[in-house]
């Protein structure tokens, strides 16, 4: 652990702006690519997921982590009180998301598949 | 009483009781696991957004043509400009928000109440910009037409810009009244009758011949399907019932009624945790005004509603990820 929290009177100033830049810049690169969309990014496609669309994942995960980990100070906290807040929402997202993005595909392909007109 | 006391062998060790494992206060600890659990809310709303956007995946509405209006820039196709500005007030106030919790360490009164007035600030400036963004996406921009399936149908020209009804339809004189309670049956009433009826748009379109159906479905490189003038026709007659402008909870003219629904509920919950947000901060602010964690001697009360504002925070990034960008 970098400090505890219940002593820690130092100010950390310089931190929070460098943060502040380092969030800033993600968002930019963000909007930048949602703008121009290079072809190639938005046609190859990893683990059926557009490689664009990883990209924005992965920054957006960065994102969530230093707000969490700098801004409400997640670094300074015991090792209990991290693992109990992040280990347990990670494992229910991910399986939140893995069964309902999992559904979602087949029912696509029901609709594809059925002697059904969903356009009529 | 000490006979009352039951000794289990366990003092002094982690389980024995009167230590605090987690080394923070009890309101900390819980603002801490209600932060959790909210997030698994938005992670609900978030995971079904993904479910509703896989079961659709040929024909889900460009969240680029929708969200591409900016302040001032009439006509400008402006697509995130806005929403990527919404983002970084809101990072913004979270900074000013940590500003604030870092003074209040250092015990520096005028310091923290200056960086909470920004940090409200911020945050109404926020609501209204999303205030605004509802507006925009309420009223439409191009308007569509409804077919019997459900489905919305566009219209572009040959260069495949978008043309709204207004552009090309001329109302023609109607016989139908709207029904109100004071020219009626004063006990009910109907709403607001449409703009155009399908033969005003049908009309509008034969005379028009540059302009083409477009449709929800979307193709290999994810543009939307625009039909040939003749095929435009047939699928207008055959299957057009009706005009949608903008958006409610049952039809929108961008495309499947659930896009609306999503947006309206993702980007609604968001904004009223935002707005709960100001408030505490507002009731904070008045708190470190008069003194309240001077006299207490220290100023935990702030840091706790800045978790809650971060989070705020942190939730944005994911809808503005998950709704605008992907």
């Amino acid at each position: 652990m970098a400090h505890d929290t219940t002593h820690a009177h130092e100010s950390s100033t310089k931190r929070i702006w460098t943060v502040f830049i380092i969030l800033s810049v993600i968002t930019l690169v963000e909007v930048i690519l949602g703008i121009i969309k290079p072809d190639f990014l938005v046609h190859t496609y990893f683990i059926s997921l557009k490689l664009i669309n990883w990209i924005f994942i992965v920054l957006t995960i960065w994102k969530a982590y230093y707000i969490t980990w700098a801004f409400m100070h997640m670094e300074g906290e015991t090792k209990g009180l991290r693992r109990s807040v992040v280990w347990t929402a990670g494992f229910l997202i991910v399986y939140l998301i893995f069964i309902l993005l999992t559904e979602g595909d087949y029912v696509y392909e029901v609709m594809q598949r059925e002697q059904i007109a969903w356009d009529f | 009483m000490e006979t009352t006391v039951i000794r289990t062998g366990t003092e002094g060790k982690t389980w024995g009781g009167g230590n605090q494992p987690l080394k923070v206060s009890y309101g900390k600890l819980m603002m801490w696991f209600f932060i959790l659990s909210d997030a698994l809310t938005f992670s609900g709303f978030l995971a079904s957004y993904g479910f509703a956007r896989y079961k659709f995946s040929d024909s889900w509405p460009i969240a680029d043509e929708v969200f591409n209006h900016f302040p001032f820039l009439h006509g400008v196709d402006a697509p995130m400009y806005y929403v990527a500005l919404m983002t970084f007030i809101l990072i913004f106030s979270s900074v000013t928000m940590v500003l604030a919790v870092d003074a209040g360490h250092q015990m520096k009164k005028g310091k923290v109440t200056f960086y909470m007035l920004l940090t409200i600030i911020g945050g109404i400036i926020f609501l209204g910009s999303q205030a605004w963004e509802w507006k925009n996406f309420i009223q439409g921009t191009y308007g569509a037409i409804e077919t019997r399936g459900g489905n919305i149908l566009q219209f572009v020209n040959d260069d495949g810009e978008r043309v709204a009804l207004a552009d090309f339809v001329t109302a023609a004189p109607a016989e139908r009244v709207l029904h109100e309670r004071t020219n009626g049956l004063w006990f009910v009433d109907e709403p607001t009758l449409p703009r155009y009826t399908m033969e005003d748009v049908l009309a509008g379109f034969e005379a028009n011949p540059n302009l083409h159906v477009r449709t929800q479905e979307l193709t290999e490189t994810g543009e939307k399907v625009i039909l040939t003038r003749q095929a435009s026709m047939a699928k207008l007659q055959n299957e057009g019932i009706g005009i949608i402008e903008g958006a409610n909870l049952q039809k929108n003219e961008y495309g499947h009624p659930l896009f609306g629904d999503f947006f309206f509920f993702i980007t609604g919950f968001h904004g009223f945790h935002v707005l709960t947000g100001v408030l505490i901060n507002i009731i904070i602010f008045f708190n470190v005004l008069i003194g309240t964690y001077e006299r207490r001697g220290h100023y935990e009360m702030v840091e706790k509603v800045g978790l809650y504002w971060h989070f705020v925070d942190l939730v944005w990034v994911f809808v503005f990820t998950f709704f605008y960008l992907v």
